[in-house]
């Protein structure tokens, strides 16, 4: 019974979303206005006003610049990107009733990985695209080994279990990760640059980035909150989804690859960011329960937050150094879980 | 309701099931029963569209499963699984609504009242709105069960389908459900279930379907699947059939193999002797039919007592009484048969016969106070009565047949109302030969070891052993107590 005690921390959908989207927006600002130079809240109110409403705007413009240029920017990346991890990490565990599932268990980063570096290496540059080239083969590539994925898994069972489908995702994971194992072997001064990307970062990305990453999170996040109730469903298990009227192999397809998408196309732009896809779902199931429905827009709004706030953190702890992001999620993250893990087992129960 | 004709499928590429057909009707209990592997579980998950049949045809309400969408199958058709299980802390509650799932159509799939009265119905015939609140993983397995029932009743379904669901559930439980399934049949729900207790399932279904290497072995009521011979082929074991007790359907009985069996001999050397009565403890337990006042009908037996009582014994709490008697000379109340009269027993006689293969041990005590011929009508049976009874034990030393037992009866009754006859034992109202008297007690009692001894009726070593046995002793016995009322 003592387990009911954590549920009714928040006993209020309501109340959940309040805090969590609270938390984003304290997250948004804290993470616009600090730097090396400081800006404050009601100034930045000010120039989103400005640059989202059209109101007017009487402000240093290099103020203005730093905002909206620099740092608002890379806050919406880093939301957009937490948002993806987060409610993917989501939408996989439910599916693969597995709490520590994340999204890369499908060898999709592998795959935008293998992309990235590629270009790197290879100092790919296509035409029209210039600088864009790395995030656009990395979405490429990371959708195209989904597709394999899946195709590989359904060549060795027709009905695609979920066992068959994760081990098919580690075999992939490991291939492609040996191939950028060999390229970090063979390469020479682009070392640095693929180490850093791997680590993930967000920064210096600007607008175009959230342009290209915008309509795969809006698709992939709608689609995903659109199957909560067959995730609830296939969380008991595909058999017993079946008996309760999903459509398990159809749903369960669009499920992976909508999270597959999602996640992609944020390892895309910022590389392998670690832990927010593990953490944040379960942190969230922790407070409001596991019911799909409610679990994965909170998992987003906080997953976002929580990055934006990984950001800061890379960004200003030993600054003007900045940190992998990546570095930052998994100091934190892992600890975090650690203590859920130690939590839960000493109340005895399984979240 | 449901037709499944020349159905056969499998995994992989064996078949499992081979050509079963069979259909059930509406507001049936059909159980399925049939061996591990036999394909039971195969059979039901093609019925549950869950696995594609190799060939044959699945019609429910008149449509091939296979046309049936996804969810416009679910509407019909609910499972409940031997076990469901989820990594993730849903309530109660959570978990029944999933059940409305395949009712929830839509763009938005808004919950109706239509849903919140499904589930809260559900929950409330399952009894699990107690703990509508409480997480899954808090509840015990049968609870959990209950659980997934209400689940599957929440869909409203047409037929449910289940499989052993009572196999993780204690006794109470299983029985609780049982109850409720039988209970909605009756409300026009076909349940459908595979069984893994053959006992369980006579009981409550009203057809059963026998598997035998994933095809049909027998479909018929309880009375025609539980028959030993099909059991025996079916299970590759020995069972015995036995009536339930209070309802009239069958049940089996496992046979352990035998262990190591010792011949056991009941003979004059295990008569014990006290002033007040004679015991017999046998070395191994006996399988008796009596009518002694203690222990009385079938059983297993473990001593055997013949008690003098006085002849003003108050015989309005006698049970009690004698309870307290036997319980104060060690005797193990549930594993005796207890008898009593008032003739001394000094008086007891005991005769030993041997017919072939077997031989008889009868202990008799004999007073015919009441003598009584059967035969003649008289007044009223609650007259006063003086003392006197004739109580006669018949030990077999063999294995005899339910048939043995009875047959085995009746020919120890025929030769006490001979012994009566003989010895000019009258009944002093009618003045009529007596065929017995008003308190007869008698036991037949089998060591089950030995020579097989299907019956003991008046021309078989058997029914010749206990007929001699009989005779001599009750004659001897009324000897004795002639005696012993001529020198008072």
């Amino acid at each position: 019974m003592r387990k009911r005690s954590t549920r009714t921390f928040l006993p209020n959908k309501k109340t959940a979303y309040a805090f969590a989207l609270l938390f984003l927006i304290g997250a948004i600002f804290i993470g616009t206005a600090v730097g090396t130079i400081h800006v404050p809240f009601r100034h930045i109110a000010a120039i989103l006003a400005h640059h989202l409403f059209g109101t007017g705007l009487s402000m240093d413009a290099s103020i203005d610049n730093i905002v909206w240029k620099i740092r608002f920017p890379r806050v919406v990346l880093a939301g957009l990107i937490g948002a993806s991890l987060a409610i993917a990490g989501a939408a996989f565990q439910g599916l693969l009733r597995n709490p520590l599932a994340d999204p890369y268990t499908l060898g999709v980063s592998s795959g935008a990985s293998v992309g990235a570096v590629l270009v790197l290496f290879f100092h790919v540059s296509i035409p029209f695209l210039g600088g864009f080239t790395l995030p656009v083969v990395s979405v490429a590539t990371a959708i195209l080994t989904i597709f394999c994925v899946l195709l590989f898994a359904q060549t060795i069972e027709r009905s695609m279990k979920l066992e068959t489908i994760i081990l098919t995702g580690i075999i992939f994971s490991s291939f492609l990760g040996s191939f950028i194992s060999l390229m970090i072997a063979l390469t020479g001064e682009e070392l640095r640059q693929i180490i850093n990307w791997l680590l993930g970062s967000v920064s210096m990305r600007g607008w175009s980035y959230v342009q290209l990453m915008t309509p795969f999170f809006i698709g992939g996040a709608l689609l995903l909150m659109y199957m909560a109730p067959e995730l609830n469903a296939m969380s008991f298990g595909e058999e017993k989804a079946k008996y309760l009227g999903v459509n398990v192999q159809r749903k369960k397809m669009m499920v992976l690859i909508a999270g597959s998408v999602l996640t992609g196309a944020a390892v895309a732009v910022s590389g392998t960011i670690g832990f927010v896809g593990l953490v944040v779902p379960h942190f969230v199931r922790i407070l409001i329960g596991p019911d799909h429905r409610h679990l994965l827009p909170l998992s987003m709004i906080t997953g976002a937050g929580f990055l934006i706030m990984a950001d800061l953190t890379a960004r200003t702890i030993i600054s003007p150094t900045e940190l992998p992001i990546g570095v930052i999620t998994s100091l934190i993250g892992a600890p975090v879980f650690a203590l859920i893990l130690l939590n839960k087992k000493r109340k005895g129960g399984v979240a | 309701m449901l037709q499944v004709n020349e159905l056969s499928g499998g995994y992989g590429s064996g078949l499992i099931v081979r050509g079963v057909s069979f259909s059930v009707k509406q507001g049936e209990l059909f159980g399925i029963l049939g061996p591990n592997g036999s394909g039971k579980t195969t059979l039901l998950n093609m019925i549950s569209g869950l696995t594609k049949p190799a060939s044959g045809t699945i019609v429910v309400k008149e449509k091939p499963i296979l046309t049936y969408a996804p969810k416009e199958l679910a509407r019909v058709v609910a499972v409940l699984p031997q076990m469901t299980s989820s990594q993730y802390a849903y309530t109660v509650k959570e978990t029944v609504s999933l059940g409305r799932y395949a009712h929830q159509t839509g763009f938005f799939k808004s919950w109706t009242n239509e849903d919140e009265t499904a589930v809260q119905e559900a929950m409330n015939q399952t009894g699990t709105s107690l703990f509508a609140d409480k997480q899954l993983s808090a509840l015990s397995g049968g609870e959990r069960q209950r659980v997934f029932l209400a689940q599957a009743l929440a869909q409203e379904p047409e037929i449910l389908l289940l499989d052993e669901p009572t196999n993780h559930l204690d006794l109470s439980f299983q029985k609780d459900l049982l109850d409720l399934l039988k209970q909605m049949t009756s409300n026009g729900l076909t349940v459908i279930s595979i069984f893994h207790d053959l006992n369980l399932a006579s009981l409550y279904c009203d057809r059963l379907l026998l598997m035998k290497n994933g095809a049909v072995h027998t479909i018929g009521t309880a009375a025609d699947i539980m028959k030993e011979q099909h059991i025996h082929d079916v299970y590759n074991t020995d069972v015995q059939k036995q009536p339930h007790p209070e309802v009239p359907k069958p049940q089996m009985s496992l046979l352990p193999a035998p262990s190591n069996v010792q011949p056991v001999e009941i003979g004059e050397e295990l008569l014990e002797w006290h002033s007040d009565y004679i015991s017999i403890r046998p070395p191994v337990p006996l399988k008796t039919l009596s009518s002694g006042v203690i222990g009385a009908g079938w059983g297993w037996r473990s001593a055997f007592v013949n008690r003098h009582v006085d002849k003003n014994y108050n015989m309005d709490n006698f049970e009690e009484e004698a309870a307290n008697y036997f319980h104060e000379r060690g005797f193990d109340l549930n594993e005796t048969v207890g008898m009593m009269t008032a003739v001394k027993m000094n008086d007891a006689s005991y005769r030993r016969e041997v017919r072939d293969d077997v031989s008889v041990f009868v202990v008799a005590t004999a007073g015919v106070g009441n003598a009584v011929d059967v035969t003649r009508p008289r007044a009223s049976w609650k007259e006063k009565k003086k003392p006197g009874t004739i109580n006669i034990w018949v030990f077999a030393n063999g294995k005899l047949s339910e048939e043995a037992f009875v047959q085995g009866l009746m020919t120890a009754t025929e030769a006490k109302a001979k012994a009566l006859a003989d010895a000019g034992v009258r009944d002093p109202e009618t003045g009529t030969i007596a065929t017995g008297t008003s308190t007869d007690s008698m036991l037949i009692a089998a060591t089950q070891r030995g020579a097989y001894q299907q019956f003991a009726g008046s021309i078989t070593p058997l029914g010749i052993a206990i007929g001699c046995a009989v005779y001599k002793s009750v004659t001897e016995a009324l000897e004795k107590s002639s005696r012993r009322k001529a020198m008072l």
